[in-house]
């Protein structure tokens, strides 16, 4: 840090390198959705009892088709919008009691897919990245130093950039003003919400490394989400697979990537395209379209696309179960021991 | 492109400000020959009218009962007189300035007063949205030119009563168009990670929304200068505006219409006027509309 004068102190670690950073407990948001005239309110099961923790200064990644979740659990995380139930615990304090909304704003931000919409045409770079950092009283010049500064540390010239506006540079180069944005408030926390997703292939690779060396000189914890498995597994420790508002899968990268539990994993890594030739497949892996998130499929949401579903799964929701001690879990009746599907581990070979 | 970057380089780039966005405007607006044709006229008309007395006119109240009527092009009476007698240029270009005061001054006070409106209703949304726009729409349920008579009958005639009715008419509509785009602006990226950096509701109306907002409504209003001229001069016609003997475009129109069969020249210049001002707001709002779209 050349000029330490200008700058927010972030929020103190609290619990320690054992303590996550994020905790969260049965997050669910439901939209109603208005039906025709005089019929029935639906729901949309946006995000439906979500659990999961983060650890300080690890890198975890959320898959899933599009409409799965992933970009409205971010909005529930960064508190943009209500949920309905559940728990957020930032470094083990509730927000809104043991921490005030406005502190944790600072300790928590966010890059946006898009770009170009995620920053203000009317403002310079320099402005959009000093706007955080002032409304938490950093004085005006303190704050475009600050700015200046950051836009250094992800890689643009600040003589040259901090004086442009936003469609006078290219997509990779808004991308790395967005980072910078996010960081002008020292956050230990920062969720990349496809934030790599719209970028070139090789820009991407940029954006990405960007990321891993801002990680280790700020010491940041990232959420990574992304429907590019690939990108996932490059940057992740830890992987979330999101089904229709619910986490079908989670576990240390290598685990999930080797020894996939959910047929909805399986099939999600069997469609990525791969360079090996003994590898192609010409057969789609998994068919159709996932179901509509209005009153989505009972019990086991995948049991509808699943080539094993059995009638256990549309009755029974599974529960998310350990599979080994890596912190490997995943929902599925065939991963649940005595579940009561017949590829269930410790069930009866099936007759016949 | 060096320019550019020589431009930032300097200290004064980075200051808050005009430059930039405006400043692209105003270059654009300024190659666009209609516009700069159209800004030239209202210019002139307008400062005319301002420095009306120091331009060595006949004075515009002073009439003759042996010279009424005269047609364009008599000696001493360039564009003729009126029907009690009256310089009709001196009064043309008197009449400009409240003319264009009843143009220019409700649509300014709507402008504010709509913007205000719009973008509290458009970024709260919600119970004040509906309790805001629906007390608009109360007023779109009356055509504008009855609305802008029944207000000024209910005030009485006069100037401030009619630029206070004139204003009342305006505002439900800038309002609508100010809620919006600022519901469009809303659901921008930028709005929420401004939300995620702490900032209050005001801050983000002052700094992300406001400047966002204001061109498409700033383009709404100069149309309506014209709809505005139009309505005074109406009002003025009726009775319910100014009173004679001021000069006044709407009510020379009145006045001279009993010598349209006897002088149809003279009668029409009032009228002429109000056309050319109004048409020329009309293309100065098309051409700053098509300036404004840089992108997006």
């Amino acid at each position: 840090m050349a000029t330490e004068t200008g700058q927010l102190a972030p929020i103190a670690d609290r619990g320690g390198a054992a303590q996550p950073l994020l905790t969260v407990r049965g997050l669910t948001k439901h939209f109603p959705v208005r039906g025709g005239f005089l019929s029935r309110r639906k729901t949309v099961r946006a995000v439906d009892g979500v659990s999961f923790v983060v650890a300080k200064g690890e890198t975890v990644g959320i898959v899933g088709e599009s409409g799965c979740g992933k970009s409205t659990t971010a909005r529930l995380l960064m508190h943009l919008m209500n949920r309905d139930s559940g728990d957020i615990l930032y470094d083990g304090m509730t927000v809104g009691s043991e921490l005030a909304l406005v502190d944790l704003r600072r300790g928590m931000q966010m890059v946006f897919q898009d770009s170009y919409a995620s920053l203000n045409p009317r403002l310079t770079l320099e402005q959009s990245i000093a706007f955080g950092p002032k409304v938490h009283g950093l004085g005006e010049k303190p704050a475009r130093a600050l700015a200046r500064e950051l836009l250094g540390k992800v890689g643009l010239r600040p003589d040259i950039f901090a004086g442009r506006y936003p469609h006078e540079i290219s997509g990779g180069q808004r991308q790395r003003v967005n980072i910078a944005r996010a960081l002008a408030l020292s956050p230990r926390l920062v969720i990349l919400d496809e934030a790599v997703s719209a970028l070139d292939k090789s820009v991407e690779a940029q954006v990405l490394n960007l990321l891993a060396e801002l990680r280790r000189e700020f010491g940041l914890t990232y959420i990574f989400i992304s429907h590019d498995l690939d990108v996932v597994r490059y940057i992740s420790d830890r992987v979330l697979v999101m089904y229709l508002g619910e986490i079908v899968e989670l576990g240390p990268v290598d685990a999930l990537w080797d020894r996939p539990a959910h047929p909805y994993t399986r099939a999600l890594l069997d469609a990525m395209p791969s360079t090996d030739p003994d590898r192609r497949t010409a057969a789609a892996p998994l068919a159709g379209d996932p179901p509509s998130p209005i009153d989505p499929p009972s019990a086991c949401r995948f049991h509808t696309r699943c080539p094993f579903a059995e009638a256990i799964c549309s009755t029974v929701a599974p529960e998310l179960s350990q599979l080994d001690s890596s912190g490997h879990q995943a929902a599925c009746h065939m991963a649940t021991p005595r579940s009561g599907h017949s590829r269930a581990p410790g069930a009866p070979p099936p007759a016949g | 492109m060096s320019s550019v970057v020589s431009e930032i380089g300097s200290p004064s780039a980075a200051g808050e400000g005009a430059r930039g966005y405006w400043s692209t405007v105003a270059r654009r607006l300024s190659r666009d020959p209609v516009s700069v044709i159209c800004a030239v006229i209202l210019l002139a008309i307008l400062l005319s009218a301002i420095f009306a007395p120091w331009l060595g006119l006949a004075d515009p109240y002073q009439g003759s009962m042996i010279r009424r009527l005269k047609p364009v092009g008599t000696p001493h009476y360039p564009l003729g007189s009126d029907e009690l007698g009256r310089d009709m240029l001196a009064r043309l270009i008197y009449g400009g300035r409240l003319s264009l005061l009843t143009g220019i001054l409700p649509v300014c006070l709507a402008f504010a007063a709509g913007t205000s409106l719009g973008i509290l209703a458009g970024y709260a949304g919600g119970k004040v949205n509906t309790a805001v726009m629906r007390t608009v729409d109360v007023f779109y349920a009356f055509p504008s030119v009855l609305l802008a008579i029944a207000i000024s009958g209910a005030l009485g005639a006069g100037i401030v009563n009619s630029i206070a009715s004139l204003t009342i008419v305006f505002i439900p509509q800038i309002t609508r168009v100010a809620e919006s785009v600022t519901i469009a602006v809303r659901g921008r990226d930028y709005v929420d990670a401004a939300r995620a950096s702490g900032a209050g509701p005001l801050t983000i109306m002052r700094v992300h929304v406001l400047g966002n907002v204001l061109g498409p409504i700033f383009v709404y209003a100069t149309g309506l200068i014209s709809v505005s001229m139009i309505l005074a001069s109406g009002l003025s016609f009726l009775g319910l505006g100014t009173r004679p003997p001021e000069p006044e475009w709407g009510l020379m129109l009145n006045t001279l219409r009993t010598a349209i069969y006897t002088n149809p020249v003279v009668a029409a210049l009032p009228g002429a006027m109000i056309f050319a001002v109004s048409i020329c707001f009309n293309l100065l709002s098309d051409g700053l509309r098509s300036a404004m779209d840089i992108r997006e």
